[in-house]
């Protein structure tokens, strides 16, 4: 003991360590009583930042970034006991990692906490929140499957939608002509070097101003922020009632990031890392990329916003966002703080979160993806094993409608469910919207023989219900 | 520490300049430092591979027949040696008459998935968004906004050649 104490004496009086850390430790900060919980979010995301440098290093110690030869060897990681539960840590790690930082975002808006002298805290905090989202995306892409390597070519047609430069960012994002040997490294040292040097470097000053200008108290109603007297008040506030940071503030967020770093290692042994999909060889085609969740919500805008107006979504859209962003703490950096003064907050908060949710649900079912793997027709759904309903079938499944439309549960949901067409339309209407198409089907003209033709349309007014008095058809199988 | 100790005489005017122009020096230096470093990082960064564009066969002529499509693969010109699978690329390869041929990229004009081709509907169908062109690579339906981009393609001794080119990428 008394070694332990001498070494310790010796270190700090030649660094002075605990002149600095000692007063960082206890500073004091408000008293947030019942808000206390809601200040833990912040901590957490650094925690979950944490667990993904060990877990990152842990996985590159193995990982090799090259185009030919990264999907192997993320097999032979997966292969293994704990190399399977790493990568299923770093990519829990990673949802987790999204999600805190966005509550945490949502909290520090909600509780006005970006107003005067906060402003840049948010601003860093903007940045982190962006530097995680390319962490996300690249980490996905180092994945480097079939998804992971069509991503890369998505996100250089993405890029070419810039105007003048578009042509040269895509090829720049794919590292020259082709996605290839150069690509792959390129990202890999965007996720292991360049980003992560970012969001130390935002971490630090983000820290640094959590510090210097104080945990925000929690906002109270009629308590606005006056620039002039705030940091006066904020100092009697802290000199009257204020608490030591450590352990009074702290304890939570040890308990609290030992929760959700548990949740993630628990999820990681139970549920396991993501599937390796299929080698992310170009020339195997029958590839459907979709995008992990964190951006299912963007791609079902992208997919559903109307034509025209794509080019400006995909370019503008993220820009604007990042504009109202930083503008946010420059132009409302004063004034009341609380949400109940300031309903509209819980509107655009209650928006948010509703978009990402619905459009990331109607992302993961994907809509407007034809379904090219759909099992055909099976007889009991056609209800004819020859003769013309059985022939339009047959047409129905090879002209690849049943890729759009469903029938009795079977195919796509592009277009309109035609299990009860019969009831719907007259064969000349279906003939007509065969021949001329629309803005979502191809016109069939000139691709249909005339026998194909009446097949088909006897197929698809077979497509009825059935008279009420007919018995079901489970009881007349038995 | 007083402010004398730090900033010297303050009447002292010869010291002034010497300790401004002693600023202007290490800020230079320094500036000077980061660009000669930066200028040779960036320009290996911003210089991005080009592949030379090359002839490559993709099967002989009597194995494609007249008025049908098929997926052909081949190498990259001029593969890095860590390329591994990602050298290959596919195209769609159409026999139109018997010395003519087509030859599509993979990529959707929308964003980039790469198409199927459907033999019996006569139609490449796109699984991304649900794109669809007819069997000339015109749009029939969806969101792409330009037909299938072409890659040049020769009949030479009795084999089909495509001309390598890099990745279609629509503005
Ligand atoms: S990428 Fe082909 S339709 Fe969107």
């Amino acid at each position: 003991m008394r070694i332990i104490r001498f070494v310790w004496n010796w270190f700090d009086e030649i660094t002075g360590v605990s002149g600095w850390l000692i007063p960082l430790a206890k500073h004091p900060v408000p008293h947030a009583r019942r808000s206390a919980w809601f200040y833990v979010l912040g901590s957490a995301t650094l925690f979950v930042f944490i667990v993904q440098i060990v877990t990152g290093i842990a996985l590159a110690s193995a990982y090799v970034p090259s185009a030919g030869q990264a999907y192997h060897t993320l097999a032979f990681i997966s292969g293994t006991r704990f190399g399977h539960i790493v990568r299923g840590i770093h990519s829990f790690g990673a949802s987790a990692m999204v999600i805190l930082i966005g509550i945490h975002a949502i909290r520090v808006y909600l509780f006005g906490a970006y107003k005067y002298p906060r402003q840049m805290g948010w601003l860093t905090g903007v940045a982190l929140l962006f530097l995680v989202l390319g962490m996300a995306f690249t980490g996905q892409l180092l994945r480097w499957d079939q998804t992971g390597f069509w991503s890369v070519v998505i996100a250089a047609e993405q890029a070419g939608r810039t105007p003048f430069i578009g042509n040269w960012l895509g090829h720049f994002i794919l590292a020259g002509d082709t996605a290839g040997g150069a690509t792959l490294s390129r990202f890999f040292a965007l996720h292991v070097f360049f980003i992560p040097a970012l969001i130390f470097f935002f971490i630090g000053f983000h820290l640094y101003l959590v510090v210097r200008n104080g945990i925000s108290e929690p906002p109270k109603i009629g308590q606005p922020v006056d620039p002039k007297t705030y940091r006066r008040w904020y100092h009697d506030l802290l000199h009257r009632e204020g608490v030591p940071f450590w352990p009074d503030a702290a304890w939570r967020d040890a308990v609290f990031g030992f929760l959700v770093i548990a949740a993630i290692v628990a999820l990681a042994v139970v549920v396991g890392p993501p599937v390796l999909g299929k080698p992310p060889d170009p020339s195997i085609i029958e590839a459907s990329p979709r995008p992990d969740w964190y951006f299912l919500w963007y791609y079902a805008v992208l997919s559903l916003i109307p034509r025209w107006s794509e080019n400006y979504v995909i370019i503008l859209g993220p820009a604007i966002l990042i504009i109202v962003l930083i503008l946010l703490p420059l132009i409302a950096y004063k004034g009341e703080r609380s949400p109940f003064k300031r309903p509209w907050a819980f509107g655009i908060v209650a928006f948010i979160v509703f978009m990402i949710a619905y459009y990331g649900t109607v992302g993961h079912v994907a809509p407007w993806s034809p379904r090219m793997s759909a099992p055909p027709l099976p007889a009991s759904v056609i209800g004819a094993t020859s003769g013309p309903v059985a022939d339009g079938a047959k047409v129905f499944r090879d002209k690849g409608c049943e890729f759009c439309h469903k029938i009795s549960g079977y195919g796509g949901i592009r277009g309109p469910d035609l299990t009860y067409a019969g009831d719907r339309m007259t064969p000349e209407q279906m003939e007509t919207r065969i021949y001329s198409g629309a803005p979502n089907m191809p016109s069939y003209n000139g691709n249909i023989t005339q026998q194909q033709l009446s097949d088909l349309l006897a197929f698809l007014t077979s497509r009825r219900r059935r008279p009420a008095t007919a018995l079901p058809l489970s009881s007349s199988s038995k | 520490m007083s402010e004398d100790s730090i900033h010297g005489p303050a009447d002292d005017t010869a010291e002034c300049g010497r300790r401004r122009f002693l600023s202007r020096l290490s800020i230079m230096v320094g500036s000077i430092a980061g660009v000669i470093v930066a200028i040779p990082s960036v320009a290996f960064l911003l210089g991005l591979r080009k592949v030379p564009h090359v002839w490559r066969t993709v099967g002989k002529l009597e194995d494609f027949q007249i008025g049908t499509t098929v997926k052909v693969a081949f190498l990259d010109p001029s593969p890095l040696p860590w390329s591994g699978v990602t050298a290959r690329t596919a195209a769609w390869l159409r026999r139109e008459t018997a010395q003519q041929f087509i030859a599509f990229s993979v990529d959707c004009t929308h964003l980039g998935c790469p198409v199927r081709w459907l033999p019996d509907a006569n139609l490449f169908m796109c699984p991304c968004h649900g794109g669809v062109f007819y069997a000339n690579g015109t749009v029939a339906s969806g969101p792409p906004p330009k037909p299938l981009t072409q890659y040049p393609v020769r009949v030479q001794n009795g084999t089909v050649q495509i001309l390598t080119s890099p990745l279609p990428i629509t503005t």
